[in-house]
């Protein structure tokens, strides 16, 4: 090849395409950025210099945006396609700028200022054309050429049939999408046969096919691999999505790559009319401006938060759909200035304080082992409510009316803290989020009953039985993969008895179907998601199921072929006086 | 003049001429709202029916009959547990009808 050549036109189309690229990705950074709240702005930079935040970007930057960690834990195979076509990329990119600073082709070449870097700026990506490499080079060139291949021909495998690559539903991608991918499959290709055989007709398809994945990546889903990088340090600052289209929503919404991983996991796919109710398509009908289609499908969302667990980017969907839910203006406002007057029974002591909550009135069997429980450990407690109390708040924060569920969060902030206990045992896991996140208390030890039981238990000062019943474990949403409740529970049902698995646990449990954070969902379609629950937790054909929300309780109990108990009613059958 | 006693005002409705918009948007989005039998589960397990007049089987009830201003005063009370989505027999989604209502 002839190394005096600097120049040749066929560069062109990927010099306009990397051009646009950029000055999109720059415009875009200070559109997000400028669109933070102000005091979410100020966390942001503080963010970047705190060491330990500026470690975890480091950290994430590298472990997801270059290694893809979470996408290889979560299905090796599409693990290495993905790194195979992107860490390939960006290790051909990478050796064509070290052999372009080491290999020094451009020596006693008069190129001179803004020529030298116009010249820098595409030299690597079509050095073969322009100069020779030495055979380390070469080789470390073909071998990561050949891997991108290799991932490709997944992605081809994978779209003509996705089951084979363990991925039951794929996203269903427009125009846009379909043609992006197209150029990015016959990038590799048509670099591969032009470096081989140097056909300058392949050296245009390559650069062609450049322009088109450039021009065309900010308005597709590959937009996340610039935006990701932002993400993570947005993320990491610790910002909670104001608005569902701007600032660090913003920043989310470009950075979906609507991989579909989503799909699967949603408990609401079972009925496959629902599985266009998925985080992925919430995403996307956010990025197209389609607010009516974005409002309905963040009411239909149950807010379960496997989406999130399962994310490859952390997208925080959950969040951002609780903003959209927010941004409906409601012309009716509540009014709860009766709960002035309420008053608790409980008296003033450093006595265990039982809030049970609305959903365990409901099943006051559990309130009921509860009390046997307590007093078999002959712990001294007090109701708040047992004749009644007031909703915990999160229901109507769930409906978005944040400052409306303030009034319930208040008037419950005054109660307990009036009883002057230290240590408050709640029954629902509905409730222990709300309190664990939006109350102020102070001093004061927030337990579920799990964790309470679990340390009467391992104190000593409650005595259990073991019996050979094989329970089976359901992680409630709002306790497991909210604030990671998931040995408690099981340690104490080791205790009385014999623990068997479900097909998917802990942070993949399945939603019971009967989530309040779900408004539209009809009867009959909670059922199925119900019934694809119960399926899971049977596998391996315990006896009893056992679960520690008595809104699951009372869902699962309309579906399950077994018995359905609360973690308290095993143990207070098992209790030795 | 006082006799001690008085006729109590009348709670006649005349269903001809009663303004039924909010119902019938309702029947609309949630078709069914026409399955409810009026049992009153949810108004025995209302959280916010235990300190206020809050009750959804009322609330219907006055949709119906056109009596929106009374209906609007009284879904302020609501706390939107869910409560009695959770008991209704009839399997009706009254947490989103309630919603819906507030819209």
């Amino acid at each position: 090849m002839n190394s005096q050549i600097i120049f040749h036109p066929f560069v062109l189309p990927f010099v306009l395409g990397m051009a646009f690229v950029l000055t999109y990705c720059v415009v875009g950074l200070i559109r997000v950025i400028a669109q933070l709240p102000k005091d979410d702005r100020k966390k942001f930079w503080r963010s970047l210099v705190t060491p330990k935040t500026a470690w975890a970007n480091i950290r994430d930057l590298f472990g997801d945006c270059l290694f893809h960690v979470k996408i290889w834990k979560r299905n090796p195979v599409l693990g290495y396609m993905h790194s195979a076509i992107a860490f390939g990329w960006f290790m051909i990119i990478v050796i064509g700028h070290i052999m372009l600073f080491t290999l020094k082709p451009l020596q006693g070449v008069e190129v001179e200022g803004m020529a030298r870097t116009f010249t820098n700026f595409y030299y690597p990506i079509f050095y073969k054309f322009f100069a020779t490499e030495t055979p380390v080079f070469a080789f470390l060139m073909d071998f990561f050429l050949l891997m991108i291949i290799s991932g490709i021909l997944i992605a081809v495998v994978k779209k003509i049939h996705s089951k084979i690559v363990g991925v039951k539903r794929v996203t269903k991608f427009g125009f846009a999408d379909n043609m992006i991918r197209f150029a990015l499959w016959t990038i590799f290709p048509f670099r591969l046969i032009a470096e081989k055989t140097n056909i300058m007709a392949f050296w245009w398809l390559y650069s062609i096919d450049l322009l088109i994945f450039m021009c065309m990546l900010p308005f597709t889903r590959y937009m996340h691999i610039p935006t990701e990088a932002l993400f993570i340090l947005l993320r990491h600052a610790g910002i909670k999505p104001s608005d569902p289209r701007k600032g660090y929503a913003l920043a989310q919404i470009y950075s979906c790559p609507s991989c579909g991983l989503c799909i699967d996991a949603c408990p609401m796919s079972v009925n496959d009319k629902n599985s266009g109710n998925t985080s992925a398509y919430f995403m996307k009908k956010l990025r197209n401006g389609d607010k009516e289609e974005a409002q309905r499908i963040a009411e239909t969302c149950m807010q379960c938060g496997k989406c999130v667990e399962v994310c490859p980017v952390s997208i925080e969907s959950c969040d951002i759909k609780m903003s959209q839910r927010a941004a409906v203006p409601y012309e009716i406002h509540s009014d709860h200035s009766y709960l002035d007057v309420i008053s608790t029974e409980a008296e003033k002591s450093s006595k265990v304080l039982y809030f049970a909550g609305c959903m365990t009135q409901l099943t006051p069997k559990i309130m009921r082992a509860m009390k046997k429980i307590m007093t078999a450990a002959g712990e001294e407690y007090q109701f708040l409510d047992e004749n009644g109390g007031i909703c915990c708040g999160r229901p109507m924060l769930l409906s978005g009316k944040t400052a409306e569920a303030q009034a319930m969060i208040e008037k419950n902030t005054e109660l307990i803290k009036q009883s002057g206990t230290t240590k408050l045992v709640l029954s629902c896991p509905i409730c222990y989020k709300v309190f664990k996140e939006e109350y102020h208390l102070e001093g004061i030890e927030i337990q579920h009953h799990t964790q309470y039981i679990d340390e009467l238990v391992k104190s000593g000062k409650l005595k259990v039985n073991k019996n050979d019943v094989n329970y089976v474990y359901h992680d409630p949403c709002e306790l497991g993969r909210a604030f990671g409740v998931y040995d408690e529970p099981r340690e104490v049902l080791e205790n009385v008895g014999n623990l068997c698995k479900a097909k998917s646990e802990k942070e993949l449990s399945i939603c019971c179907g009967g989530s309040l954070g779900s408004f539209n969902l009809t009867q009959k379609e909670r059922d199925e998601i119900t019934e694809n629950s119960v399926n899971d937790l049977m596998f391996n054909n315990p006896d009893e199921i056992v679960t520690a929300c008595p809104l699951c309780l009372k869902t699962f109990a309309r579906k399950s072929p077994v018995k359905v108990k609360d973690i308290a009613e095993v143990v207070e059958s098992q209790i030795i006086n | 003049m006082d006799f001690g006693f008085c006729l109590s005002p009348s709670s006649h409705v005349k269903m001809d001429s009663v303004d039924l918009t909010t119902f019938n948007r309702l029947k609309e989005t949630n078709p069914d709202i026409n399955t409810c039998i009026a049992c009153g589960s949810c108004t025995a397990t209302c959280t916010a029916g235990n300190f206020t007049e809050m009750s959804f089987r009322r609330l219907l009830l006055m949709l119906q009959r056109g009596k929106e201003d009374e209906a609007k005063k009284m879904i302020q009370r609501c706390m939107l547990c869910g409560k009695c989505t959770l008991v209704c027999p009839r399997g009706i989604n009254i947490r989103k009808i309630l919603l819906d209502i507030t819209r």
